[in-house]
């Protein structure tokens, strides 16, 4: 019972500085200290902060290193723009076209997350890392070549063939092959950001704190003797693998609709290493971490406008150094020592548990 | 014919990916790391040249040999200063590492060169050569490139199986505490082999540039990725595999360009790939490792 109810704790902090960021930003932006730039990537804070949160089901908790976790996020973002546009009449209340759009979104990643998850989870290490790539690389290149339209007799899809405009009768185009959606309504909102974030962290804490949250972590920790308690391999890595798909997917549609237009290209391999990127700087497999580097990384490029030309510079050198400092031995020691003294100065020390000590009784 | 040219074209640009994919295996087998900053050294490989010969009005192969001296260096000291201190840390850490390293490439050419695209000029200019009266014609960089790879191929075989320093390089991969045992020198080891792998990665470069002239910042990042796909194909840490994989890419990418689809043409050597690896999980050549328990 100890136990759950420190799971418990660390959860309503979690969920805590998810709405105190809401709330600090909001009260910033109305009372205008927030610079127009600054505003315009709350939407995306939350988006990368969901991507990163369901990425690091994947790397974190699976164990297996995906490098194609803008694909589903593409498949999201575009089968949620699909149903928007196409309900535009039919629906006339916003929030609701939102809702269909990420809940289909989240169902269109999942299928095609198990579609990639079946084979790709056979594979290990590093083989599995390059399917992934290959599997994000194949979906921005057939959505790079897609044509979707909209008119009176439902929906028009094509691949490689170009749709004109002038064979839909009183209709519009959604998809244009690599220009990708146009004509989106903005239907995103922050406080919509919001709740996914914390929708996200509910599946995905509750997920990890379950029995097949247990599973999935003894199969990372050793995938052997898992097996050889009777853990049902497959089925565990492909629950964690297709839920972290869908919440990509769901991430997706809410990114999508915060713009006016969205290409395939968007969602390339660079934004697959960004999400990695923020979930390995993070911890891996520690979800709150994951939240914090996601926004104070997406951020930074725009907090370092004061030596604007350098900034991505000054980016790559923080990231090399911040992982210097952290998995170097020699620096790692160094820090630990800063790290004890200003806890000693800060809180209480927590003593640590002595390890082994329970077994022999 | 137009099948022959296709083939041809297909050796010659796989021959580049094989190249490439030469320092990725390399690396990976001696240091086991996925260098994913790999890419951006064929970038800055090209650019040496492209000014050596633009700026500075130097000759071609004075430029090739400005980009190997280049990329060398950089190699070594991209080794030394981000990947020696973490020598012990997660492979995942080195890869964050690497991507930094590759951030920081790719900006600071941004800042240095712009990002202008430049038409790299190429480095062979001879008229193409044809045969059987004209149906078959071949570019003269194309023909370059299939000979130049052919004898890095074979040099680079010969090295490892031969020298000394090749041998220290094997030992170092297979195991690197019982390497250090019999007194090789480790470090130095992998620092020549990051050495070679980027004296490569220039010389690549230089050619895949003289093909497809787009020179920008990002030129570095998908021959990179294709490469890295191509050391996967034929097994990562397997020499022979990493050239036969990236041969094989090259060819499969321009026979799928030129007889299923053009834009679908990275779909299809990506699915490729997949279909393979679901065959062999290990890839083409490469080894099986066994669990133990």
């Amino acid at each position: 019972m100890k136990k759950l109810s420190r799971n418990a704790k660390s959860n309503a902090v979690t969920y805590a500085i998810v709405v105190a960021f809401f709330v600090v930003m909001t009260v910033l932006s109305s009372t205008g200290h927030l610079s127009n730039s600054l505003t315009g990537q709350l939407i995306p804070i939350c988006v990368y902060i969901c991507m990163a949160v369901s990425l690091n089901l994947t790397v974190g908790i699976l164990g297996e290193l995906s490098l194609g976790h803008a694909g589903f996020m593409s498949v999201g973002a575009f089968s949620g723009v699909i149903v928007a546009m196409s309900l535009q009449s039919a629906i006339s209340s916003g929030p609701v076209r939102l809702i269909l759009a990420i809940l289909v979104g989240a169902i269109m990643a999942a299928v095609v997350g198990v579609l990639v998850g079946v084979p790709v989870l056979r594979l290990r290490g590093d083989y599995l890392a390059i399917v992934t790539l290959a599997f994000g690389e194949i979906i921005k290149n057939i959505i790079n070549n897609l044509y979707v339209g909209y008119d009176a007799n439902g929906l028009h899809i094509r691949l490689l063939r170009v749709l004109p405009k002038t064979e839909l009768t009183d209709g519009f185009l959604i998809i244009n092959g690599p220009q990708g959606a146009t004509g989106i309504t903005k239907l995103s909102t922050f406080p919509a950001g919001i709740l996914l974030v914390l929708f996200t962290l509910f599946v995905v804490l509750n997920l990890i704190q379950s029995r097949s949250g247990r599973a999935i972590m003894a199969i990372r920790d050793n995938r052997i003797a898992a097996e050889s308690v009777g853990i049902n391999i497959t089925k565990y890595k492909l629950m964690a693998f297709v839920v972290s798909a869908a919440l990509a997917g769901m991430a997706g549609a809410l990114y999508a609709m915060n713009f006016t237009g969205v290409a395939a290209t968007k969602f390339d391999f660079n934004t697959s290493i960004l999400v990695l990127v923020f979930v390995v700087l993070g911890g891996m497999g520690n979800i709150r971490g994951s939240i914090i580097a996601a926004a104070i990384l997406y951020t930074l490029p725009e907090l370092l406008r004061a030596v604007n030309d350098y900034r991505m510079l000054f980016y790559a050198i923080v990231l090399i150094v911040v992982m210097l400092v952290t998995n170097n031995p020699t620096m790692k020691a160094g820090l630990a020592a800063v790290g004890t003294a200003l806890k000693g100065v800060f809180m209480k020390t927590v003593p640590v548990p002595e390890e082994g000590g329970d077994g022999d009784e | 014919m137009s099948f022959l040219t296709s083939l041809i074209n297909g050796i010659s640009l796989g021959s580049v990916y094989a190249i490439i994919a030469l320092g990725y295996t390399m690396v990976y087998g001696i240091a086991k790391m996925l260098n994913f900053a790999h890419g951006d050294v064929i970038m800055v490989g090209a650019y040496m040249c492209f000014c050596a010969m633009n700026y500075w009005g130097l000759p071609p192969i004075v430029g090739i040999l400005v980009a190997i001296a280049v990329c060398t260096v950089l190699g070594i000291v991209i080794e030394k200063l981000a990947y020696k201190p973490l020598r012990q840390a997660s492979s995942l850490a080195v890869l964050i590492t690497a991507i930094g390293v590759s951030y920081f490439l790719q900006n600071a050419a941004l800042l240095i060169f712009s990002a202008n695209q430049k038409s790299f000029p190429s480095v062979v200019n001879l008229p193409n050569v044809t045969l059987f009266g004209g149906r078959l014609s071949v570019t003269a960089i194309a023909i370059a490139t299939v000979v130049t790879s052919a004898v890095i191929m074979v040099a680079l075989t010969l090295f490892v199986s031969k020298s000394k320093t090749g041998k220290a390089m094997r030992a170092v991969s297979e195991d690197k505490e019982a390497a250090q045992l019999m007194g090789i020198n480790v470090n130095g080891t992998i620092s020549v082999t990051f050495a070679i792998g980027s004296g490569l990665a220039a010389i690549a470069g230089v050619l895949y540039l003289s093909a497809y002239p787009n020179l920008v910042p990002t030129t570095g990042s998908m021959p990179g990725i294709k490469a890295f796909t191509a050391a996967v194909f034929g097994g990562i840490g397997s020499i022979p595999g990493a050239m036969l994989g990236g041969i094989l890419l090259g060819v499969i990418e321009i026979l799928g360009k030129a007889y299923i689809s053009s834009q679908l043409s990275d779909a299809i050597v990506f699915a490729v790939l997949i279909i393979v690896l679901l065959i062999k999980p290990t890839g083409l050549l490469g080894k099986k490792i066994s669990e133990k328990v």
